[in-house]
C-alpha cells in the first residue's frame, strides 16, 4: 500500500477502505462480527446509495511520470450507507463485489463511531492490513529466486 | 446498399445452436470452468483485457469460454459489455514507481538499483513441447521456488526507481512533461487527426497486439528507425486510487496487474538543447510483454513530428495506425463483407455486362 501522507484528518479513514477494499468476503464478515460484539447487534442503515457496479477509467502517465492519458477500464462496485446520525458509510472496491461492498460501507460508517471508533480501528483493521501484507509479501517473495546475480568472466589467455 | 432481406430465421437459429453445441464440444469431456481459464490461460485473459479496454479477470475469462477461444470475438464481448456500465469516476494516474514489482528488467543497465528479476518469464526455455503436460491427473513436477514461510529477504527494495528516472536525473534522457490538462478519452470523443500524445497512447493500449507488433517491428527493420533499447520492462501490482463523491480524499480501492515498457531510443539535440536520448511508452493490463514493448516502439515511432523527424514510414503515420489498430473495429469492417450485397452486387454485375457487351461489338467491327 501507498503511504499516505496527507491529508491528516482522514488519514485513518482513509487508510481503513483501502485495506477494506483488499480484504476478502470471509474477512469482512469475520471484521463485523467483530464490531458487533463489541457494539452489540447493529441496526443496518437506509441505504443512499444501494450497491451498484460500474467502471472507473484507469489513467497512467506517458513514460511513468508525465503527462496523464486513459489506459482502460476497471470494474468497480460501489455502496453508500447513511447511519440515523447521518453518518456516511462508503465503499468503492474493485471488481464486481456487490456483497462486499455492503459490508465495507457498513464497517466504514461503524469505525466514524465517536465513542468507540478509534479502538475497533486498531482493533478490525490491524489484523486485516498484516494479512493484506503477508498475502502481498508471499507474492513477492516468489520472484526472489528469480532475482539475476549477475558475474564477469575474465578474459584470461594464459597471456601476462 | 443495404436493403433487408428476410427469411433466414430458422437458419439463423440453427447455427446459434450448433454453435452452442460445437462450443461445448464432446460432451465426454469435461467443461472448461472460468475459474479454469483465469488461471491456466492467463495470458489470453490478459490480453482481452487489455484490448477489450476493461480490467476484470473473470469477465474477461467468460468471454473466452463464449467465443470458443477465439479472442477478437471475446474482445468484442468484453467491450460491449463495458457500454452497459456507468463510469463512475477516472482514476487517480497511477504510479508504476510504486508498483509491486514481480518482474523487471533492463537491457541497459546490468547492476541497477532494486536489481533484475526475471520473475515468471517464456524468455530462456527451449521452446520445446513439454509431454509432461499432457500427463492427465498426474500434478506435474513444480519446483515451488521459495515456500510460503519463508520470509523476504530484508534487502528486497520496498520500491524500485524506474531506470528512466535515473537517466532523466542524469540528464541524459529527456524528460517526460505533465501540463496537467484532462487527457483526451476516444471512448467518449472520437478520435480525429493530429491526435496528442495521450490520445495515441489510449488507442495504442487498446490496440491489436498483432497488428502493433508488426508495426514496431517493422521499425526495426529500417521504416521508421528508432534505435531502440529496452530501457526496462517491470510487471506487477500497482494501486488504483480514486476520488469519491461522498469523501473529501481520494482511496484505493484495489490493485491491478500491468505491463511497463520504458524504449529508450536514439538522441536528439539541437543548437540549444545538447544531445539527450528519447523515449517511447508502453503499458497493459496484466502480464502484456509484447503488447506494452510493441506499443512502446510505436508510441516512439508516432513522435516522429515532434521529435523533428520525417516520417516516411507507416508505423509513423498517426492517421494510419490509430485507424487501424483496433481489432474490433478492422473485424467489424471486414467482416461485414458478409452481410448481403445483392443489390450492390447487381448493379456492378448490369455495369459489367453492359461494358462486355460493348467491347465484343467493338471486336466485331473491327473485324
Amino acid at each position: 500500500m501507498k503511504q499516505i501522507t496527507e491529508p491528516p484528518e482522514h488519514a485513518p479513514r482513509r487508510r481503513w477502505l483501502g485495506v477494506l477494499a483488499r480484504a476478502s468476503r470471509a474477512e469482512l464478515e469475520a471484521a463485523k462480527g467483530l464490531i458487533e460484539q463489541r457494539l452489540g447487534p447493529v441496526d443496518m442503515p437506509r441505504f443512499l446509495r444501494r450497491p451498484e457496479i460500474g467502471m472507473a477509467m484507469v489513467r497512467g502517465r506517458a513514460g511513468g511520470d508525465g503527462a496523464a492519458f486513459n489506459l482502460g477500464e476497471m470494474t468497480v462496485t460501489r455502496c453508500t450507507l447513511q447511519f440515523s446520525d447521518g453518518r456516511l458509510g462508503c465503499a468503492y472496491l474493485a471488481g464486481r463485489r456487490l456483497e462486499e461492498s455492503v459490508l465495507v460501507a457498513l464497517i466504514d460508517g461503524l469505525l466514524q463511531d465517536r465513542r468507540h471508533g478509534a479502538a475497533l480501528a486498531d482493533d478490525v483493521i490491524e489484523p486485516l492490513a498484516e494479512a493484506l501484507a503477508a498475502r502481498r509479501n508471499q507474492r513477492l517473495a516468489k520472484s526472489q529466486p528469480t532475482k539475476v546475480e549477475f558475474f564477469t568472466m575474465v578474459r584470461g589467455d594464459g597471456r601476462p | 446498399m443495404y436493403v433487408a432481406v428476410k427469411g433466414g430465421e430458422k437458419a439463423i437459429a440453427g447455427a446459434h445452436r450448433l454453435l452452442a453445441e460445437e462450443r461445448r464440444g464432446d460432451p465426454a469431456v469435461p467443461e472448461i470452468s472460468l475459474d479454469q481459464i483465469e488461471q491456466q490461460l492467463s495470458f489470453a485473459v490478459d490480453r482481452v483485457m487489455s484490448e477489450g479496454s476493461l480490467y476484470d479477470p473473470e469477465l474477461a475469462a467468460l468471454a473466452i469460454k463464449q467465443a470458443r477461444g477465439d479472442l477478437v470475438e471475446a474482445v468484442f464481448l468484453l467491450r460491449a459489455y463495458r457500454t452497459t456500465l456507468p463510469r463512475f469516476a477516472d482514476s487517480l494516474p497511477i504510479d508504476t514507481a510504486d508498483m509491486a514489482v514481480r518482474r523487471r528488467v533492463s537491457a541497459i543497465f546490468k547492476d541497477l538499483p532494486g536489481g533484475q528479476m526475471l520473475g515468471p518469464t517464456f524468455d530462456y526455455t527451449l521452446r520445446l513441447l513439454d509431454f509432461s503436460l499432457m500427463a492427465e491427473g498426474k500434478p506435474a513436477d513444480i519446483e515451488v521456488p521459495m515456500s510460503a514461510s519463508d520470509p523476504m529477504p530484508a534487502d528486497a527494495p520496498a520500491q524500485m526507481p524506474r531506470v528512466t528516472d535515473l537517466l532523466v536525473a542524469d540528464g541524459i534522457l529527456a524528460a517526460e512533461t505533465d501540463d496537467g490538462e484532462r487527457p483526451a478519452d476516444i471512448t467518449r470523443i472520437p478520435l480525429s487527426f493530429p491526435a496528442d500524445r495521450a490520445t495515441r497512447l489510449q488507442a495504442l493500449a487498446r490496440g491489436d497486439e498483432g497488428f502493433l507488433l508488426g508495426l514496431g517491428y517493422s521499425t526495426q527493420r529500417g521504416y521508421g528507425r528508432s534505435h531502440p533499447f529496452a530501457g526496462e520492462i517491470r510487471m506487477g501490482d500497482v494501486a488504483v486510487e480514486l476520488q469519491p463523491e461522498e469523501l473529501p480524499f481520494p482511496i484505493e480501492i484495489g490493485d491491478i496487474e500491468l505491463t511497463e515498457c520504458q524504449m529508450v531510443n536514439q538522441y536528439k539535440g539541437d543548437a540549444e538543447n545538447p544531445p539527450q536520448f528519447t523515449r517511447g511508452y508502453g503499458l497493459a493490463f496484466g502480464q502484456g510483454e509484447r503488447k506494452a514493448m510493441a506499443m512502446a516502439l510505436v508510441d516512439r515511432a508516432l513522435r516522429a513530428e515532434e521529435l523533428g523527424e520525417v516520417a516516411t514510414s507507416p508505423a509513423q503515420d498517426a492517421e494510419f495506425v490509430l485507424s487501424h489498430c483496433d481489432n474490433l473495429e478492422a473485424s467489424g469492417f471486414v467482416q461485414h463483407l458478409k452481410l448481403p450485397h445483392y443489390v450492390d452486387f447487381q448493379a456492378e454485375l448490369s455495369t459489367l455486362r453492359a461494358l462486355r457487351a460493348a467491347h465484343a461489338k467493338r471486336a466485331e467491327a473491327a473485324e
